[in-house]
């Protein structure tokens, strides 16, 4: 079974896509409403920040199944200008004060695990795991 | 989130659904508390009550379930809003502490003792707008005959201004032992300002210098507020200042030096602008009102005079003040 689906973020619509798949995928592996809700609100922060600041880039989503736990990780990649200053846009209040939304941090709270890796002109790449419990 | 919160959460719905009474409500109160104190998130309360609601009308779940899913998507930016909030006052007392040793730091560094001169009689009053004051004063004496005071007011504030003050401490103290003049400390101190500090770091200060033999004040100024002087045969007040430019701007400055001569119940009045800027509901203070108040009290103790001038200064002030406070005041006995 192919567990990766993935949309490509060239519009605002493709937005909705992302989250329509997102939350299809949280809805078959078996999360409840409100991590369903958190799972697409952070895909929704991540294809919005790949349509704002890269241009476009890709929503990926994997389902997992290792040691008996389940969950589901989000990989939001882009070959967009990548974060010069990783700590300050992980900081409370730096994109919420900008009304900018959830930002970074944002993220990082609904999700369980989170990753990210970015270089300056190549780009960036953030991984977001979510587990089942 | 805890199964048993969760049915506590259902049954009093369902009995307030049945009898809309009060005491429910005031329940409700308590389980919000609770559920704040548990950490449980805006969406899950409303994931709550949406099984709950379900439970207790089952034939309406198909049609009024999509409302309350809705609902948490709305309540999920709430909820990280709050999370975000909570995180941001941890580091804010995280701040605070670090701000109460950097105080701590500033007040044992600075510190200062009113000196003992013969026939001088000193007060000092020095209150901090915020935590850390960008107000300065340091005394010196010699023997019982002499007594030096620097007031300075640095512009900036926090850590870099206490290190600026810190400087002048050191200035002052290093040329304790030769009968310096007022004019030549001034010139040692912006030396020192304006190597070590950077551009943006400015000081004003007036330093001050009582003999008793002779009962002279010899004084100058870096850009700083005119002293007060009374006179206590003509009663009225003069204006003390000297030209000088503020330190830290220009590496070599030359600074006017003046003296005066004090009689009985003479008094000298320095000051920084906290003290002369201070605002009320009308607008600023007038001058007028403060000499007025030190007219007032000129027959009382050096200390007595500047407390009684700060009460009255802060009081019309609506009790707070807008910048550090400081009043030195030189009586002749």
């Amino acid at each position: 079974m192919d567990n990766r689906s993935s949309v490509e973020i060239f519009t605002e619509w493709d937005i909705v896509a992302a989250r329509q798949l997102g939350r299809n995928e949280a809805k078959n592996s078996g999360f409840g409403t409100v991590d369903q809700a958190r799972i697409t609100t952070a895909i929704s922060e991540l294809a919005r920040n790949i349509y704002l600041y890269a241009g476009k880039g890709k929503i990926e989503i994997d389902r997992l199944s290792t040691d008996g736990m389940k969950g589901m990780t989000i990989i939001a990649s882009d070959e967009g200008p990548g974060i010069p200053d990783l700590r300050k846009v992980m900081e409370d209040g730096f994109s919420t004060s900008g009304g900018l939304g959830a930002g970074m941090p944002g993220v990082k709270r609904l999700m369980d695990d989170f990753k990210v890796e970015s270089e300056v002109g190549k780009g960036t790449i953030i991984t977001a795991t979510k587990w089942l419990r | 989130m805890p199964q048993e919160v969760g049915k506590q959460y259902s049954e009093l719905l369902r009995k307030y659904i049945t009898h809309e009474d009060e005491t429910d409500l005031y329940a409700a109160q308590q389980v919000s508390r609770k559920f704040i104190e548990k950490k449980i998130s805006p969406e899950e309360v409303i994931s709550l009550h949406k099984t709950s609601v379900e439970q207790i009308f089952p034939d309406l779940a198909l049609r009024i379930g999509p409302s309350y899913d809705f609902l948490i998507e709305i309540m999920i930016h709430y909820g990280l809003a709050l999370m975000e909030h909570q995180s941001l006052v941890r580091k804010q007392e995280a701040l605070q502490i670090e701000m109460d040793v950097a105080v701590k730091v500033q007040d044992m560094l600075l510190e200062t003792t009113v000196p003992k001169v013969n026939g001088l009689d000193i007060g000092v009053v020095s209150k901090p707008a915020k935590k850390m004051s960008g107000d300065y004063v340091y005394f010196i004496e010699q023997g019982n005959e002499e007594a030096c005071v620097a007031v300075a007011d640095v512009m900036g504030k926090g850590l870099p201004a206490a290190l600026c003050m810190s400087m002048i401490k050191f200035g002052m103290d290093s040329l304790r032992e030769k009968a310096t003049e007022p004019h030549h400390v001034l010139e040692v101190i912006n030396q020192i300002v304006e190597k070590s500090m950077d551009d943006s770091m400015f000081i004003s200060m007036f330093y001050g210098k009582y003999v008793g033999a002779t009962s002279t004040f010899t004084f100058g100024s870096a850009g700083h507020e005119p002293a007060l002087l009374y006179r206590a045969e003509e009663d009225r007040f003069v204006e003390l200042d000297a030209k000088g430019l503020l330190l830290g701007i220009r590496k070599d400055v030359d600074f006017q030096q003046k003296s005066i001569e004090l009689a009985t119940g003479d008094f000298i009045v320095m000051l920084t602008d906290g003290v002369t800027e201070g605002r009320n509901a009308e607008g600023f203070i007038e001058e007028d009102v403060i000499l007025g108040m030190l007219r007032d009290v000129k027959n009382l103790p050096a200390q007595q005079i500047v407390d009684h001038l700060y009460t009255e200064l802060f009081k019309m002030q609506n009790y707070m003040l807008h910048d550090d406070f400081t009043l030195v005041l030189f009586k002749k006995e």
